[in-house]
């Protein structure tokens, strides 16, 4: 038996699924300012529902920071040392990020003289006085340090021992991420994940910590795990150290859970928020994967994540005439949704209560009347055009699809839209992202430097899978459902027969357990 | 910021700003044809000196005086290193004032050695740091890795001497016998280099560059990565409008199943397999040396150097480079006509398949191939 649970903007929600992947308990509870209190009361409502000794696994998938990124909200100011001098300084980091994310992500960098060449020369000495100077100068101002060399995934000498200086001078207990871990090739773009990630880290602890610990109140002592961009799991503490891994888990989740719900494999998913509506597409049964280079709150990095369209109209969005003009959000009134909004008593006029005025929702009590049929209508045609739009851009041809509606909000999707061959409501459709966190697939992955100058590649990448296989398979992937997701060939020395770093990542879903 | 001004000798002239450096970045991604690294830094130096400096204008040749100097610049080297280790900014002005030192005339003008990759906006940081207006021409038209490969050696123009600098202030000038050695030796000081460096052509008369350079490269790209930029915005017909314009077609659309990635000496070599959306039974295999050079579907060669053959995002329509290239991808596989100097007997022989080890002739890609 699994826990699946989502923290979105709006709600908490919580599954628990059976061996067989069954839906056998359901809860829905606002999300709290401590995510604690939210997860604590969805998980107490579930466990009411069955014996929670036999839970063995909970997985948390969630929003929370992928929007603290795109909100700009409680991102801690990163100090970041890049090591590459005189090389690179053309460059500065965050070159071309969003003003007000660099302002707030960013609390000051230096690009010191190291770094190495591509055969492993030193392009200088480390610079160890300047790594000094500068983190006992910004240590003050700094929650957290970022560190990113040239050639720093092939050679890693100079970026380890700048974290060494770092916790010298700033204290042995500050957060130093260093980019080698997170990415892969390109310092820009993994410089920009190392930041991001290192920013994260207060928050992402606030909604680990409060997962973990909200297991543990209940008496669980079930594995905590997280949900990753791709869908596969990752322990919860390798989280903590890693969110940035984890910040498309929310739209993965979803769109898996889509999948599991509807048993369509290739549709379009509508997922209906509070304050926003997420675009995806299945395809077989899994997201489609964005094919370029993947920004994340307008950076640029190199992670692969589900392709993905977000709209900022939701449940919440609030409905407001401005100078003769009809707008449908981007403001919402969120998680106060069931305070403020006219159909449950309150003064502000939401999407919700449109919703409820066309008659595609049934909640709380409006008058009729209380909305003018003109403005009803209209936001209608606006929210229909929107989705209508968006859909288009997501699909690869002009063939209708299914359409998958899924999220808290989805009855404002309406019964038809151009292009659609049949919208899918399924039971559960309201919690699909806890769905999908609860089926997420154990995974394995290889990752070594290998050359192919004495066997062929063939042989090699093919061990590799095979390794990668059995890795996913003792995470406790079901073996005949195991898949390779990824294989990534970085060249290391750029030499003649020269090795290779190789990276293959295999997932599959869970075996039944007994 | 893209306006007509009064040209300094009679000749319509445009500005090159943030707006065109965007586009321009988009164009020649695609002009890469796979190749020739990820525009994205040459664009934040583009746009960082633009924003100092001011816009840059873009000149044709023949508005120039006929025996101003001109200068041909860009960077060479395994666009793998070069998103690794970004430049310093200065090797690009460093490797200008080099070849201007050593043939004692001061520049008028620079151009971009090759229009397609990085090379298309270096030469933009350089004209706006250095005040000068950029030439609309360039020797190529599409990415290619070798030096030799470009329009210079068909007409019979010596690269010598060519000079390189790096981030370290070292600047190397390589006098050589002919185009051939000129590669191979520039080469090697590239590698010694840490394998990335500026490089920067003899300067020429506007005169020879007005009659030998392929002429409105610069505003070519400009115009591909307008129409690239409606494919992206979802715009009807717009990749139908993009193959119009370049004479090109839609060889293949589908998945990458296979990305084989080799690494010789200086060049990435490579084999990446990319299997029909609908029929499985089709597949496309590329080869690529640093860029695309054949596509083969059956065993059939269906586009061959020098030909253009890009792979871009089938939903977005982003060019994607080969070092981009992963398991899974859904793409559209296009090919592009190269320009008219290199679909002759002599381009042919300088950069058709036989030049880069193919025992194939050369043939056109055939217009209206089924995708």
């Amino acid at each position: 038996v699994r826990i699946g649970i989502d923290i979105g903007g709006t709600n908490t929600d919580a599954v628990i699924v059976d061996r067989h992947e069954r839906v056998v308990a359901v809860a829905k509870r606002p999300t709290t300012d401590d995510p604690l209190t939210g997860i604590s009361d969805a998980l107490t409502t579930v466990l009411s529902q069955v014996d929670a000794s036999a839970v063995q696994r909970a997985m948390l998938g969630t929003t929370e920071l992928a929007n603290a990124l795109l909100e700009r909200r409680g991102l801690d100011p990163v100090a970041l040392v890049r090591i590459g001098a005189p090389a690179t300084l053309g460059i500065p980091p965050a070159a071309l990020w969003p003003d007000d994310l660099r302002a707030r992500a960013l609390a000051g960098y230096t690009i010191v003289a190291g770094g190495f060449e591509f055969d492993g020369t030193p392009i200088a000495p480390l610079d160890e006085d300047a790594v000094r100077r500068f983190a006992s100068s910004i240590a003050e101002r700094a929650a957290a340090f970022a560190i990113s060399s040239v050639f720093g995934s092939s050679y890693p000498e100079h970026a380890l021992r700048a974290a060494e200086l770092v916790r010298e001078c700033a204290g042995e207990q500050v957060s130093v991420t260093i980019a080698h871990e997170i990415g892969t090739a390109g310092l820009i773009e993994r410089e920009n994940a190392a930041i991001l990630n290192a920013s994260l880290l207060s928050s992402a602890e606030r909604v680990i910590g409060g997962f973990q610990r909200a297991l543990a109140d209940c008496g669980l002592s079930a594995e905590a795990f997280l949900s990753q961009n791709d869908g596969t799991l990752m322990g919860a503490s390798q989280a903590a150290a890693f969110p940035i891994l984890t910040v498309g888990s929310g739209p993965t989740n979803s769109i898996r859970g889509a999948w599991h719900l509807s048993g369509v494999a290739d549709a379009l998913v509508v997922d209906v928020g509070g304050t926003s509506t997420d675009i995806g597409m299945l395809a077989g049964g899994f997201p489609r994967e964005s094919a370029r280079a993947v920004e994340i709150g307008g950076v640029r990095t190199n992670f692969r994540m589900p392709d993905l369209i977000s709209i900022a109209l939701g449940g919440g969005s609030i409905v407001a005439r401005r100078d003769g003009e009809l707008h449908l959000g981007p403001d919402s009134v969120g998680w106060r949704l069931a305070r403020e909004a006219l159909c449950f008593g309150g003064s502000t006029t939401t999407l919700t209560d449109i919703g409820v005025a066309g008659g595609r929702l049934e909640l709380g009590t409006l008058d009729p009347g209380a909305l003018g049929s003109e403005l009803v209508a209209s936001a209608l045609t606006r929210l229909d055009a929107t989705l209508l739009e968006n859909c288009e851009r997501m699909k690869s041809s002009h063939e209708p699809l299914p359409l998958v509606a899924v999220g808290g909000a989805s009855e404002l999707v309406p019964e038809r839209l151009p292009g659609v061959s049949e919208v899918i409501r399924a039971p559960h459709h309201e919690v699909a992202n806890a769905i999908g966190a609860a089926i997420a697939e154990a995974s394995g992955s290889f990752d070594r430097i290998v050359s192919y100058q004495h066997r062929p590649r063939a042989d090699v990448v093919s061990e590799a899978r095979e390794l990668a296989v059995g890795e996913a398979v003792r995470a406790g992937a079901a073996r005949d459902a195991v898949r390779i997701v990824s294989v990534t060939e970085i060249p290391v020395t750029y030499m003649p027969g020269g090795g290779c770093r190789l990276q293959v990542k295999a997932a599959g879903p869970l075996a039944p357990q007994p | 910021m893209w306006s007509a001004l009064p040209g300094l000798y009679g000749v319509p002239q445009m500005e090159l700003g943030a707006a065109e450096i965007g586009l321009l970045a988009l164009g020649a991604r695609l002009l890469g044809s796979g190749g020739g690294g990820d525009p994205f830094f040459a664009s934040v130096l583009a746009l960082q000196a633009v924003e100092r400096c001011g816009p840059v204008r873009l000149l044709s040749a023949d508005g120039l005086p006929t025996d101003a100097s001109v200068v041909a610049m860009g960077m060479i080297g395994a666009p793998a290193v070069i998103i690794e280790k970004p430049p310093n900014g200065r090797e690009l002005t460093d490797v200008v004032r080099g070849v201007e030192r050593r043939a004692g005339v001061e520049t008028a003008a620079v151009m971009p050695y090759i229009v397609g990759g990085v090379n298309t906006l270096l030469p933009i940081a350089v004209a706006a740091e250095l005040g000068l207006p950029l030439l609309d021409a360039d020797w190529t038209r599409r990415t290619f890795a070798r030096l030799e490969q470009s329009v210079l050696t068909l007409v019979g123009i010596s690269c010598s001497p060519v000079a390189l600098a790096d981030e370290k202030g070292n600047v190397v000038m390589v006098e050589s016998s002919d185009n051939h050695a000129a590669e191979r030796l520039a080469r090697a000081v590239t590698m010694a280099m840490g394998g990335s460096a500026a490089v920067a052509l003899p300067p020429l008369s506007a005169f020879d560059v007005s009659a030998h350079a392929i002429q409105g490269s610069v505003s070519y790209c400009l115009e591909v990565g307008r129409r690239i930029q409606a494919v992206q915005g979802g715009a009807p017909g717009a990749l139908r409008e993009l193959l119009a314009y370049t004479g090109g077609e839609l060889l293949f659309v589908g998945k990458v199943i296979d990305v084989d990635r080799r690494t010789t000496a200086a060049f990435a070599v490579g084999t990446v397999v990319i299997e029909h959306l609908r029929d499985r039974s089709r597949t496309l295999r590329l080869e690529t040396q640093n860029e695309n050079l054949l596509a083969f579907e059956d065993g059939r060669a269906v586009a061959m150097v020098p030909d253009l053959i890009c792979v871009v995002d089938s939903e977005t329509g982003t060019p994607i480079t080969t070092e981009e290239l992963s398991y899974g991808q859904r793409v559209n596989v296009l090919a592009l006509p190269s320009a008219p100097a290199w679909r002759t007997d002599a381009g042919v022989a300088l950069v058709g398949p036989r030049a880069f080890n193919y025992q194939l002739d050369y043939r056109p890609f055939a217009t209206a191939a089924t995708a």
